[in-house]
């Protein structure tokens, strides 16, 4: 079963890219979005029916070279699970949408097929993206890694013809060259150490790297937190974290449906899972789980305050996805990854919701996508309204505070900040809990430019907007499920109490010996209402091994109990964060929607700051682009031009013709010449001969 | 004890005995409307003759007390050369008899010339060295100039009779000198005597003019001017020849004499080798560059190759000779199919032989162009061809040897040898204005070139078995 539903969508690339001629397009597309929803019905049955337990199995022996040895092979656990479901079913979802979304698209002209070819892609990618969280090791995994970074590309320069579509391909593809050489780099260093790439392998040494030392550039490190810092690069890259987050606005070139899949709900999403999978041994690297949490903290601060001036609809989603990761990074930096997992897993119903929400507005409105020319488009487009409202109240976290009742959204990033709370990180908490603030206002930003309000772009494309047809909407209406429910069913699982994470995740666990006391059975039972367990009362602890489950929680680490026992303020700190941001936007476009431009102008030096992105593009172009530039032209133009061609071409065309004609003119014709030459010869040779040879 | 001795030179004494007899039946009868007849009979008896050298005969033998010698060495060198003698003359038949100039004295001289080779290549003393040198080399003079109405004919057996009678003279004042110091006409009674570092300066002026003398007849720089007139001024079909059969007779003498008579002092004569090989690589490759003659540049080509060979032959060990044989052999396929199609070239009945008449060629025949390709690439050494492989074992014999310095310097020269290779694709494929060459002519010519072509395709797979009889045949010849 886990093998047809790795396979099916390969299958369905192959089918869909190489065989639409035979097939037709619309049989091509059929099979690759039907070959999808296989997959993603096997997926959910995996899920639902899965036992907690890891289990491997191997399809095939892969490279065998010295001590390295590889297999394709499928590692299933609840991280697995989790990651089969969220990727298959948006991805299916997104294959359906694309029906509509893809069906007349204007940078193509009449007749021209490009269709089947976008499909293979989305199926092409989403089979790389299985390869990746399925693998049971790192070289597997960064073949996935790979295809995945190869199908964004492919997809982001979907729109070839257009310059900054392949220019933002490119962008995508090098900057992930990045983060991705940070990745090798530790796939080479945990090789080194545990002379495996297993998994399992791996996991079972982390307490050995731990203990060692390693030699790396400059100085010595400590193995284990070197490794997870060069992973994390690798992360960081993927996941559009601060310093490698630029590529993923730019993104925004490729098709909306691109964006929902990828650049919202998974590929991004593999650096958290990264950090998860790893987590034996990021439970033995104390700094760089520190500064992963630091980053992640930043990236959402700072790609909160960039969402709240920027007028492109998807730009807008796009930096609240990069603000939504560094969430999840906050969460795994602090160890709590089961919260990490669990906002990686909301986010991706509602952020897809939200992608493909914007994707209806564009459809509607012709691909215009700057939303000071949307507004009052509520009467026009109701059934994506209402979506999107689904979304937003996801996404802004709305919910009963001190209850498990609430929006997906709700309960998973409230869960990240009290885990950051708990973890320690004052700075991280207070962050996320701004950045909370701030995206609750860009989101209700979005809302109220484009559904409220007067129309203020063309009046005609304004007349014409209209709903999407019903294949665009379906996949809105089951992702809105997801986005209202998923966060109330599974909060428990991600976020519960120690046994039943522990049991989800298939992680051992046992009745604390310290601190235990006879009610505390019955007490647990009631600790849904946060914080009544004061610290160090927990029941539970963790006692699973390094690669025992899908997740390696050491037993110091108590952040989940912890989080739960964190005072009421923290806990609300987040619902109040989101009416301020909420307050915010209504008083900015809905009471006095002047203020916006006159704010602008007072604070101009701050606006154009956060308009122009902090200025990261300008200053990566002065630091790397333009010298990377100069450097190519030099040796295109001094050492490949002047140097060899030069050279090359004086020697084909100077020396060797001179040499042609010398050696014409010698050719005489003429008997005594000939005889000359002879003479000559061995007259020279003769001479040489008796004065070096070896004559006595 | 003489029949012993008769018995082992019975191939020679066959084929001299049926070219005396085809002459005297020829001029007493038909003349020569027998030539055409004489072409088919005198290359089948070769290709027997070939066939029985081939699967009869093993180990070595000696006749006459050591003057010919008869080993797997010799052996090899006699099948490529008859084989190579057959296929050359046959494929001109068509060519000169349509043109009325074949006569029959034709085919008897190079019955003759064939046996001058073998007795070469089996030379175990400087006296049946030079017996067969000249035998092979007088032939090799009259054929030259077939043509007597033609200047550029009779000029080109002249210009080769001269300066051949002169570097006779130098290896006949070399084989003096030898046999001087050494006391002895035997190669080894010489081997005796010619030692590294006890060589009298008699000795090594001897070994001079002796190389002298042989580079002339594999035509190596600086003894190498005879060879763009000859090749020019001769019938095509006599050009073909001397590219093929000659060579290899003439390699086969030098690897014969510098091993068996001069073994001991590899030291001394490898520096003159490498020397002659690489000013023949060099000029092969920079001369032809400015040939507009198909034929000419053949010559070239030629000498070029005659370079890469004589790599083999520098290293002074076992695997060069192998390498150096398997070269040769390669390399007469290869010239076969070239001259093959340079044989077919005409236009309006006249033969042509400019380069640029080849323009647009491959849109009139675009079979043979893409056999000619196979082969000029392959003359190139392009892989995956025969010739890249022929190259490749030179070299590799040459860096077991230590000559790395010669290898790279080969390397370069075959760069800028592929230049002239390829115009003549280039020219097939993408020549700017319309050529009006035609490639017309007998079977026999599309045979002989599309045989070739595919052998040089074929035989990266699978070799025949030349390179195990090469081995063996430098087995007898090194030790």
């Amino acid at each position: 079963m886990e093998t047809i539903l790795l396979f099916a969508p390969l299958v369905g690339a192959v089918i869909c890219g190489f065989g639409w001629k035979f097939i037709g397009e619309k049989a091509a597309m059929i099979t690759a979005t039907g070959l999808l929803f296989l997959s993603a019905v096997l997926s959910w049955t995996v899920f639902l029916t899965f036992d907690g337990t890891t289990q491997n199995i191997e399809i095939l022996r892969w490279i065998e070279s010295g001590s390295l040895s590889t297999s394709w092979g499928i590692r299933l656990d609840r991280l697995t699970a989790i990651m089969l479901i969220v990727v298959t079913t948006v991805s299916s979802l997104v294959h359906l949408y694309s029906f509509g979304y893809m069906a007349h698209d204007p940078q193509w002209k009449d007749g021209e097929s490009y269709k089947p070819r976008f499909f293979a892609y989305l199926s092409f990618f989403t089979f790389a993206m299985l390869m990746l969280v399925t693998s049971d090791n790192l070289v597997q995994m960064f073949f996935g890694w790979e295809g995945v970074g190869v199908a964004s590309y492919l997809l982001i320069g979907f729109y070839y013809r257009k310059p900054s579509a392949n220019a933002a391909a490119m962008k995508a593809f090098i900057v992930n060259r990045v983060g991705d050489f940070g990745f090798a780099l530790g796939i080479f260093g945990l090789f080194l150490l545990t002379d495996s790439i297993s998994f399992n392998d791996i996991f079972a040494a982390t307490p050995e790297i731990a203990e060692t030392q390693l030699s790396f550039l400059w100085g010595e490190w400590n193995a284990a937190n070197l490794l997870a810092v060069l992973l994390f690069i690798g992360a960081m890259g993927k996941s559009a974290q601060l310093i490698l987050h630029t590529w993923l606005p730019d993104a925004m070139e490729g098709p909306t449906p691109v964006s929902a899949l990828i650049h919202a709900a998974t590929m991004v999403t593999a650096g958290v899972f990264l950090v998860c999978r790893m987590s034996p041994l990021m439970e033995v690297a104390p700094q760089a789980t520190m500064f992963i949490t630091v980053l992640g903290a930043t990236t959402a601060f700072f790609a909160a305050t960039v969402g709240l001036v920027q007028t492109d609809i998807k730009r807008v989603i796009a930096y609240s996805t990069c603000s939504q990761l560094g969430y999840m990074f906050v969460a795994a930096g602090v160890g709590m990854y089961s919260a990490a997992m669990f906002h990686l897993f909301t986010h991706a119903f509602f952020k897809a919701m939200l992608f493909l929400g914007a994707g209806s507005v564009i459809h509607a409105m012709h691909h215009e996508q700057d939303m000071m020319n949307y507004g009052g488009l509520r009467k026009k487009i109701p059934y994506t309204f209402a979506a999107m409202m689904i979304g937003t109240l996801a996404i802004t976290g709305v919910g009963i505070p001190l209850t498990h009742f609430g929006f997906a959204g709700f309960l998973s990033k409230d869960a990240i900040i009290e885990s950051a709370y708990a973890g320690g990180s004052s700075y991280g908490f207070w962050l996320l809990v701004v950045a909370a603030a701030m995206t609750s206002f860009y989101s209700w930003r979005l809302i109220f430019l484009t559904f409220y309000g007067k129309p203020r772009g063309d009046k005609h494309t304004h007349d014409h907007a209209h709903e999407s047809p019903m294949v665009m909407l379906i996949p809105l209406g089951v992702l809105a499920l997801g986005a209202v429910f998923s966060g109330m069913i599974w909060y428990n699982s991600f976020f519960g109490h120690t046994d039943t994470v522990g049991k989800f995740y298939g992680i051992p666990y046992a009745e604390a010996e310290a601190g235990g006391h006879g009610e505390e059975a019955a007490h647990g039972e009631a600790k849904d209402d946060h914080g009544e367990v004061a610290k160090g009362e927990h029941h539970y602890v963790f006692t699973g091994k390094p690669g025992e489950g899908a997740l390696y929680i050491a037993p110091d680490n108590t952040v989940l109990d912890d989080a739960h026992a964190a005072p009421k303020w923290v806990k609300v700190s987040p619902f109040i964060a989101m009416l301020g941001g909420l307050i915010m936007a209504l008083w900015f476009y809905i009471w006095n929607p002047s203020l916006p431009a006159r704010l602008a102008e007072n604070q101009r030096p701050l606006y154009l700051f956060l308009k122009n992105k902090w200025y990261f593009d300008e200053l990566y172009d002065a630091i790397f682009v333009k010298p990377a530039i100069a450097i190519g032209r030099f040796f295109w133009r001094k050492g490949d031009g002047k140097t060899i061609d030069g050279f090359l071409n004086g020697v084909a065309m100077g020396i060797v013709p001179f040499f042609t004609r010398l050696a014409g003119r010698a050719q005489s014709g003429f008997i005594f010449t000939y005889a000359f030459w002879m003479v000559l010869g061995i007259a020279a040779l003769v001479t040489w001969m008796s004065i070096g040879g070896g004559a006595h | 004890m003489i029949q012993a001795d008769l018995s082992i030179v019975l191939p020679e004494i066959v084929l001299a005995l049926y070219a005396m007899v085809a002459l005297l039946a020829a001029v007493y009868t038909g003349k020569d409307k027998l030539a055409s007849t004489l072409v088919w009979v005198t290359g089948g008896l070769m290709v027997a003759l070939a066939v029985w050298i081939a699967t009869g005969g093993n180990g070595s033998q000696e006749a006459f007390g050591g003057m010919f010698v008869d080993d797997g060495f010799s052996r090899f060198a006699k099948v490529v050369i008859l084989v190579a003698a057959a296929a050359v003359m046959i494929m001109g038949q068509d060519y000169m008899s349509r043109r009325g100039m074949l006569p029959f004295e034709y085919p008897i001289l190079i019955a003759l010339s064939a046996v001058g080779m073998m007795v070469m290549v089996s030379a175990g003393d400087l006296m049946a060295l030079y017996m067969g040198l000249e035998l092979q080399s007088l032939a090799l003079y009259v054929v030259a100039s077939l043509r007597r109405d033609s200047v550029k004919s009779t000029e080109a057996g002249l210009k080769y009779f001269v300066l051949g009678a002169l570097s006779s003279g130098l290896l006949l004042y070399g084989a003096s000198l030898v046999y001087g110091f050494a006391g002895t006409t035997k190669f080894a009674g010489i081997i005796q005597v010619a030692e590294h570092g006890h060589m009298s300066l008699g000795m090594l002026f001897g070994l001079v003019f002796l190389i002298s003398g042989m580079a002339f007849k594999v035509s190596a720089v600086p003894f190498h001017m005879w060879t763009p007139d000859v090749y020019e001024g001769s019938p095509t079909p006599v050009t073909a020849f001397f590219a093929t059969a000659p060579k290899v007779a003439a390699m086969g003498l030098f690897a014969r004499v510098l091993h068996d008579a001069f073994g001991g002092a590899i030291v001394d004569w490898q520096q003159v080798i490498v020397v002659l090989s690489v000013l023949s690589m060099f000029l092969g490759a920079v001369a032809a560059i400015g040939q507009r003659d198909i034929k000419r540049l053949m010559a070239f080509s030629s000498i070029a190759h005659m370079g890469y060979a004589l790599i083999g032959l520098a290293a002074g060990t076992e695997a060069g000779v192998s390498a150096m044989l398997v070269y040769l052999a390669i390399y007469v396929t290869m010239n076969v199919g070239t001259f093959s199609f340079i044989l077919m070239l005409e236009k309006d009945g006249k033969p042509v032989t400019d380069i640029d008449a080849l323009n647009q060629f491959a849109s009139r025949e675009p079979g043979k162009a893409l056999a000619v390709l196979v082969l000029m690439f392959s003359l190139a050494g392009v892989p995956p061809m025969l010739g890249f492989f022929a190259k490749l074992g030179v070299w590799q014999a040459g860096v077991d040897a230590g000559l790395m310095g010669l290898v790279i310097a080969s390397a370069v020269a075959s760069v800028i040898g592929a230049f002239y290779y390829l115009r003549i694709v280039f020219y097939m494929y993408f020549g700017a204005s319309e050529g009006e060459v035609e490639a017309k002519g007998s079977p026999v010519l599309t045979l002989g070139l599309m045989a070739s072509a595919a052998l040089m395709l074929i035989g990266v797979v699978y070799q025949f078995g030349i390179d195990g009889a090469a081995a063996a045949a430098a087995a007898t010849l090194v030790n």
